[in-house]
Parts: structure tokens; C-alpha cells; sequence
């Protein structure tokens, strides 16, 4: 519906195509422009809580990888507050919260250190299990899609946590938790992430 | 007590739906259930933050980031410049803007991009900026080519600049395409058709900005951004009003 109001319109969202890399990730690309490249570092050296790498792919309605995409990171510190105003808290020096990976142009496979974030406040939602928020974008995608990654060793929260309970097929919530393995003695999560078709990822409209 | 609430809604009328078969890419990477909608939480009303620290002042000449000293790249030179206001018409201050673009030929600084027109010796295609007090932000740069692409046979998109906002929330991410004014690829583009509202097409339409030139050296197009925009809630018990 027309609105009389005088609210001005989002700016409408265009895919961010086959070459974003050379835009928000160019020296994991390959291409060195930027003294200081954002985004590697998401948590800083005096980050508290278990460090943690979580791993995985993204993959389309065809089940092929998809080999050109972005991924942002937004999570909060183990003691679950978000570096940001807003955030509830404090955290740690250094600490952003903040990512920002590219796939492996030739498997499609991407990766991050960080940290395991705590279970994060309250609000008009309740307490939430610990999660990673993760915004892909890539050639295909007119919107970047918000997801969100749960952990398997956080059954007990991840069964009492609002958002995935506000996901009425109870068969696709298993589509937002990272699988935890143990490699070398660090923790591995590996999450895909399924775009379309069988055992399709849950997106959300945030 | 005044505080900040939930961000606007998105409009999903005026941006692309998934599915988009014009644009043939987008159909197999295109969700087929619908998505959840989410009240904002913690999670979605903080995002990162970003300071004159992040970035070098220069980042947002791209005559300059990627020339050899005295040298400049072959093209159009221009100033794109703006606004990065928010649904309430509030500017959007200390934001990070990105761009990235192809060369006056229409060429990426990619080694997936393959197209014959030639690499510019002196043009890296990418800059970053953050807003001041005012919203306001600019670069300097080269008006970019058309390409081809790999679409239907003979599609060609638009000359465009790729641009990339946080705003102050993640969920006021926002990545799109900034065209320019008069165009005639614009109306065939099924990459800019994909959205099926006009006015927000021509919202991503830069304009010729006579009064931003600078005589003699570089003419000057003006892309003004809208981010989503926040209620604000009056008193304790969330009556809301704005």
C-alpha cells in the first residue's frame, strides 16, 4: 500500500555478482590493494571462552557447491554480549564480533576462527541459545540471506531457544545446527548451508 | 523515557523476490520456502562497528589507490557522491561504504573475469569510505564500461558501481548496484529488472550532479542511500510511536 507518510524507501538490494570479491575481500582474493583488509579477525587476541573453527559449504538446488560466495559473521563474546552499543556490555579489547569470508574458488569450502559465543539476553525474545548470525551474499542472490548457526553440543539450550521454536516444521530446525567435531584437539563445527531443495537451510527475514 | 526499537520491516515488495528466471543464476540459488520472519533481537538491532582506524583516508580515491605515482587510470573521471540516510530521513553517520566496479573498458581486477577489453594498469576498481557526522560520503573514481555477461547471448549490463553498506545494525546490511542517469541498458537489464518496482529502480539511478563538479577536471553524480529506519518506543511499556 502507498503510504501518505513522508518515510523515505529502503534503496532496493542488488546481487552482489561474480566479482564481489575484488570489492570486500581482496587480498583473500588475491588482489593487493588495502593495507589492512576487514574482517579476519573476529575476535581478537583476549578474546575469552573455547576457540573454535567452524567450517563448511554452501550449495545450490543442483547440489553443487557454490564457489563465488560471501559470508559475514555477526556474534556475540562467550559471555554473550555484542560489540556494539547496544550490545549489553563490555567485551574483550580487540574483540569486533564481526567477519567476513570467501570460499576456496576451486572446492567451494570456506572457514573461520573464533570463539564459541555465549547464550545472548533476554529482550522481547528471552534468552537465546548460543548462536553465529551469518549473511551470505553471491552471483544468484538478489537479497543476501540472514541464517543462523546453532551448536550440536547445545541441545538442551538449542531446545529451549525461541527462534527455533518459532520454526513451526520441526524437521527443518535441524537445518541451523553445526555438526561438532574434534580435529587435533580443536573444536570443528561444520555447517552447510543448502540454498534449495531437499533439506533446504532456514532463512530469515530479520 | 525515549528508546530505540525494532528496525521498519523490509519492504519485500520492492526488492528482488529469490526467484528471479531472467536473471538465470538466481534459479538454483534461490530458497524455495518461504523465510522466517524474526521479532529483532539483540542479534539483529547491533552490528559492527567501524572506525577512521579501519580504513586509510585515501581509500575513497580510486584516480589514486591503485596508480603509479604521477599516473592516473584511462576514463571518465567522476565523483560519486552522497547521503546514507535511513528510512526516516536521519542521516546514518561512521558507516563503512564499499564499492567495487569494472574499468572504462567494462573490465574486473578479477581472474575469473575473462572479457577482451584490457586491464588499466593503473586501476584497482574498489574503494571504502565511512560517512561523516552528516551521512555524507564520497569517492573519486572512473566512470565504468558496460560488459557482457554470460546471461542470454547478447545481455549487457548497465555501467554500474557495486555498493555496500552496514548501516548500525546487521540487519540493516545492505548490498546493491548504483546505475547511471540515462542509461539505455537500465530498462533491458535482467539483473535490474529483477526488481519489480520502478521507483525503486530509478532510486538506484545516479544523477548527473552539475553543482558537484569541479570545472575542468571531474563531473560529479549523486547516489543518495537509504538504509531501513528504527521506531523509536516512548516509555517503559513499549507504547510505541514515532
Amino acid at each position: 500500500m502507498p503510504q501518505e507518510l513522508q518515510y523515505l524507501r529502503e534503496t532496493a538490494s542488488q546481487t552482489a555478482g561474480p566479482y564481489v570479491h575484488i570489492g570486500l575481500a581482496p587480498g583473500a582474493a588475491g588482489f593487493d590493494i588495502y593495507k589492512q583488509e576487514l574482517g579476519h579477525d573476529i575476535v581478537g587476541p583476549n578474546a575469552k571462552g573455547e576457540r573454535i573453527r567452524v567450517e563448511g559449504r554452501v550449495i545450490d538446488g543442483t547440489g553443487s557447491p557454490v564457489k563465488d560466495v560471501l559470508l559475514e559473521v555477526w556474534q556475540a563474546n562467550a559471555q554473550g554480549i555484542y560489540a556494539h552499543p547496544e550490545g549489553g556490555g563490555e567485551v574483550e579489547d580487540g574483540f569486533r564480533g564481526w567477519g567476513r569470508v570467501i570460499t576456496d574458488f576451486e572446492t567451494g569450502e570456506w572457514s573461520f576462527e573464533t570463539v564459541k559465543p555465549g547464550p545472548t539476553g533476554g529482550g522481547n525474545v528471552g534468552t537465546q541459545a548460543p548462536h553465529i548470525n551469518l549473511w551470505l551474499v553471491a552471483r544468484g542472490i538478489n537479497v543476501g540471506l540472514n541464517t543462523r548457526m546453532y551448536f550440536s553440543d547445545e541441545a538442551a539450550a538449542n531446545a529451549k531457544d525461541p527462534v527455533l521454536n518459532m520454526i513451526e516444521w520441526e524437521a527443518r530446525r535441524p537445518t541451523l545446527i553445526a555438526t561438532r567435531t574434534e580435529q587435533d584437539g580443536l573444536a570443528v563445527y561444520r555447517f552447510d548451508i543448502r540454498l534449495q531443495g531437499e533439506n533446504e537451510t532456514v532463512f530469515f527475514d530479520v | 523515557m525515549k528508546q530505540n526499537g525494532d528496525y521498519y520491516q523490509r519492504d519485500r515488495t520492492l526488492h528482488p523476490p529469490a526467484l528471479t528466471p531472467g536473471y538465470k543464476t538466481s534459479v538454483a540459488r534461490s530458497p524455495q520456502y518461504a523465510l522466517i520472519s524474526l521479532q529483532n533481537s539483540v542479534g539483529e538491532i547491533t552490528g559492527p562497528v567501524f572506525g577512521h582506524n579501519d580504513i586509510d583516508p585515501l581509500d575513497n580515491d580510486l584516480l589514486n589507490n591503485y596508480a603509479s605515482p604521477g599516473e592516473n587510470p584511462i576514463g571518465e573521471r567522476i565523483i560519486l557522491h552522497g547521503r546514507v540516510l535511513d528510512e526516516n530521513a536521519r542521516p546514518v553517520p561512521e558507516t563503512l561504504v564499499e564499492i567495487w566496479q569494472a574499468n572504462a573498458g567494462g573490465r574486473y581486477r578479477h581472474k575469473k573475469d575473462t572479457y577482451l577489453a584490457p586491464i588499466d594498469p593503473n586501476f584497482g576498481g574498489c574503494g571504502r569510505t565511512i560517512t561523516d557526522e552528516n551521512g555524507y560520503y564520497y569517492f573519486r573514481t572512473v566512470k565504468p564500461g558496460a560488459y557482457p555477461w554470460r546471461n542470454h547471448v547478447n545481455n549487457w549490463r548497465p555501467a554500474h558501481i557495486h555498493v555496500s553498506v552496514f548501516g548500525s545494525a546487521f540487519n540493516q546490511r545492505l548490498i546493491s548496484q548504483c546505475y547511471f542517469e540515462g542509461d539505455p541498458l537500465i530498462p533491458i537489464c535482467p539483473i535490474v529488472q529483477t526488481i519489480p518496482d520502478q521507483d525503486a529502480i530509478e532510486q538506484l539511478t545516479a544523477k548527473l550532479d552539475l553543482n558537484a563538479t569541479i570545472p575542468l577536471d571531474t563531473i560529479a553524480y549523486k547516489f543518495d542511500i537509504v538504509l531501513r529506519g528504527r521506531r523509536s518506543t516512548l516509555f517503559e511499556n513499549r507504547l510505541e510511536g514515532n
